[in-house]
């Protein structure tokens, strides 16, 4: 079992990072930090796949380098998620923004008590 | 020819530009900007839709590079059924939206955004371009739920974004176990790869697991129970003509995307090697048809309730997926673009209502007939349709469905869709005998609490501030009608379009 999971050392890292995401989504009242769960999250995921391109004692995917390659295509992919990544997060700020100018608190409990008393 | 699919995600992109740039100049141009690029979408899609339906699928290669390595644009009936769909919807909208909706530049520029990111997880043959689509797709909509006044739609927007980023997180980790297992993006391919997957094909575990997270990501996107509760919040918390347009097309591509990966990704035969799966997908159905409903009987605001039932009538489709045979599969296209119609026109009369007299709550709803006939007609014509009344279209789809499922034996898959008939019944036949065989109490009364009723409504729904009622324009009153008449019509002609779609189906079947 310790052998198994030595060997997959990266995917236990990356499933970690999805249980802290997960938890810090769940369990924190204020909205910023449940954006940074969100954020740690996603990372989980970006590393899951990138660590699926790993070959052991691969080269650089270039034309000139020598075999074995890395597979290049999970790296692009993932450069494209952190880009909607990116987005993400500067939407979920926007929104945090108009939140906070609204009602004054970024605290979750404290904003459902002023859209209860409404 | 196929060189129109590409175009079709493109031009709502340059529209959406362009909405930007003329907002510059002239701050008043989102508007004809939006519904120009819209008649230029509906056209060519409607092009594309009568050569899918025509021959084989129509291909197309972006940037040349040929699959597997590049990506493809695929578009054979279902696709095309979606993007015509599409069109029509944010075309409908818009007309509404001219004197209801949002009117920022901001707002037609998202709302362009929107067409492209549904056109594009339509019509693309690679997984990895549909989750991009997704995101696309995810972001448009949250800014525009947010594009009401006020911190409620902020909230509900935020609450969305959050929920969403977890399912399309997870499509994602699904695409990267598929990659793992087979090493390619594209979906044809990939359906050719997955039997294949080391040893044990279809039951290897990597396999299964790529299918249970990219099933689980759909799921919230397209709001099964228990992961819908973004919904609510989202429908009831965004401006009238956004919860119309969100509603008519978000959770429904996504249906339809959840129907591309099942069934030309992993085909029938995955389902049939995994029992299991195919239990779990008849579960969400059943859970999401009885709880969806049970839920909307016990809301007291027209919208959220509305949104509860999305929730039940998703549930038949993804019933439908499960059982995979032609008549279902059938009923579940013709649903899908029913309840489209069929949802999107109630959340638009129920803003027509709004804007007229200030009820949003079923109470609010009492002797409606009187004092707005065509908002109280519209509803009820809608609502009758949603349960299933013949001709509308809402019977068609639901009695293929429900074929669907006795051909294939599914009994207790079939009796709660029959059943969910009379649960949809529980829940618009109280509004509807509301609105015609009651008095609206006292006339002073009446007036008093629909005052009190508008105040409170628009400061939660954060339409303004003071108690005046908003404008109802001709054309708000013409999209609504346009929908009802659709509902009607579309059941007349539906029988044809299922005969239409059978070579498309069997394709995906074979």
């Amino acid at each position: 079992m310790i052998d198994i999971l030595a060997s997959r050392l990266y995917y236990l890292v990356a499933f970690s990072l999805l249980g802290v995401g997960t938890y810090m989504m769940i369990g924190n009242q204020n909205l910023v930090k449940k954006v940074i769960g969100m954020n740690i999250f996603q990372t989980g995921i970006f590393l899951f796949f990138i660590v699926t391109a790993f070959v052991e004692g691969g080269s650089p995917p270039l034309l000139t380098a020598a075999e074995p390659y890395v597979s290049p295509l999970p790296h692009v992919l993932i450069l494209t998620a952190i880009v909607v990544g990116v987005s993400l997060t500067a939407v979920a700020l926007g929104l945090i923004v108009r939140i906070y100018s609204e009602y004054g608190t970024l605290n979750e409990e404290a904003i459902q008590k002023v859209t209860a008393d409404e | 020819m196929s060189d129109l699919a590409p175009l079709l995600v493109a031009l709502p992109i340059f529209g959406s530009i362009m909405v930007f740039f003329a907002g510059l100049v002239r701050s008043e141009s989102g508007w004809p900007i939006a519904v120009l690029t819209s008649l230029v979408q509906l056209g060519g899609a409607g092009l594309i839709a009568v050569r899918a339906f025509d021959e084989q699928p129509v291909e197309y290669v972006v940037g040349g590079f040929t699959a597997p390595y590049g990506i493809e644009l695929v578009i054979d009936g279902l696709s095309a059924t979606m993007v015509v769909l599409i069109a029509v919807v944010a075309l409908g909208v818009l007309g509404y939206a001219r004197v209801a909706g949002p009117r920022s530049n901001s707002f037609y520029a998202t709302y362009l955004l929107l067409v492209a990111g549904l056109t594009g997880m339509s019509i693309t043959g690679d997984i990895f371009n549909m989750y991009v689509f997704l995101e696309i797709t995810g972001l448009a909509t949250y800014a525009l739920v947010a594009s009401g006044k006020g911190g409620r739609s902020a909230l509900a927007a935020l609450k969305y974004l959050l929920v969403g980023t977890v399912g399309a997180s997870l499509f994602l980790l699904g695409i990267g176990y598929a990659y793992v297992a087979t090493g390619t993006l594209n979906m044809a391919d990939l359906s050719q790869q997955l039997p294949a997957v080391g040893s044990m094909g279809y039951t290897d575990p990597l396999v299964q697991a790529s299918f249970g997270l990219l099933v689980a990501g759909l799921f919230v996107k397209v709001a099964v129970f228990p992961v819908h509760t973004w919904q609510p919040e989202a429908y009831a918390g965004a401006p009238d003509s956004v919860s119309a347009y969100i509603s008519a097309l978000v959770s429904t591509v996504a249906a339809y995307a959840l129907m591309r990966i099942i069934l030309s990704v992993f085909t029938v035969d995955f389902l049939v090697a995994n029992s299991f799966a195919r239990t779990v997908l008849v579960a969400g159905a059943v859970v999401s048809i009885i709880f969806g409903s049970v839920l909307a009987v016990t809301q007291t605001e027209i919208k959220r309730m509305l949104a509860y039932s999305s929730v039940s009538q998703f549930g038949l489709v993804v019933g439908a997926i499960a059982v995979a045979n032609v008549s279902a599969l059938t009923g579940a296209m013709i649903h899908l673009v029913g309840h489209a119609i069929m949802k999107g026109g109630l959340f638009l009369t129920t803003g027509l209502v709004a804007n007229s007299t200030g009820d949003r709550t079923i109470d609010g709803y009492e002797g409606l007939a009187e004092r707005s006939s065509i908002g109280a007609a519209v509803f009820g014509v809608l609502a009758l349709a949603m349960v299933g009344v013949p001709p509308a279209v809402g019977f068609v789809g639901k009695w293929y469905i429900a074929v669907g499922a006795v051909e294939a034996e599914a009994w207790p898959l079939a009796v709660v869709i029959l059943a969910s008939t009379l649960l949809t019944l529980a829940y618009f036949v109280r509004i509807i005998e509301r609105m015609y065989f009651r008095e609206p109490a006292k006339p002073s009364e009446a007036v008093e609490t629909a005052e009190t009723e508008t105040a409170a409504s628009v400061v939660a729904d954060g339409h303004g501030t003071d108690a005046e009622l908003a404008p109802v324009s001709t054309g708000m009153r013409a999209t609504v009608l346009a929908a009802a008449v659709l509902a009607i019509v579309l059941g007349l002609g539906a029988f044809e379009y299922g005969q239409l779609l059978e070579p498309t189906i069997e394709r995906l079947l074979a």
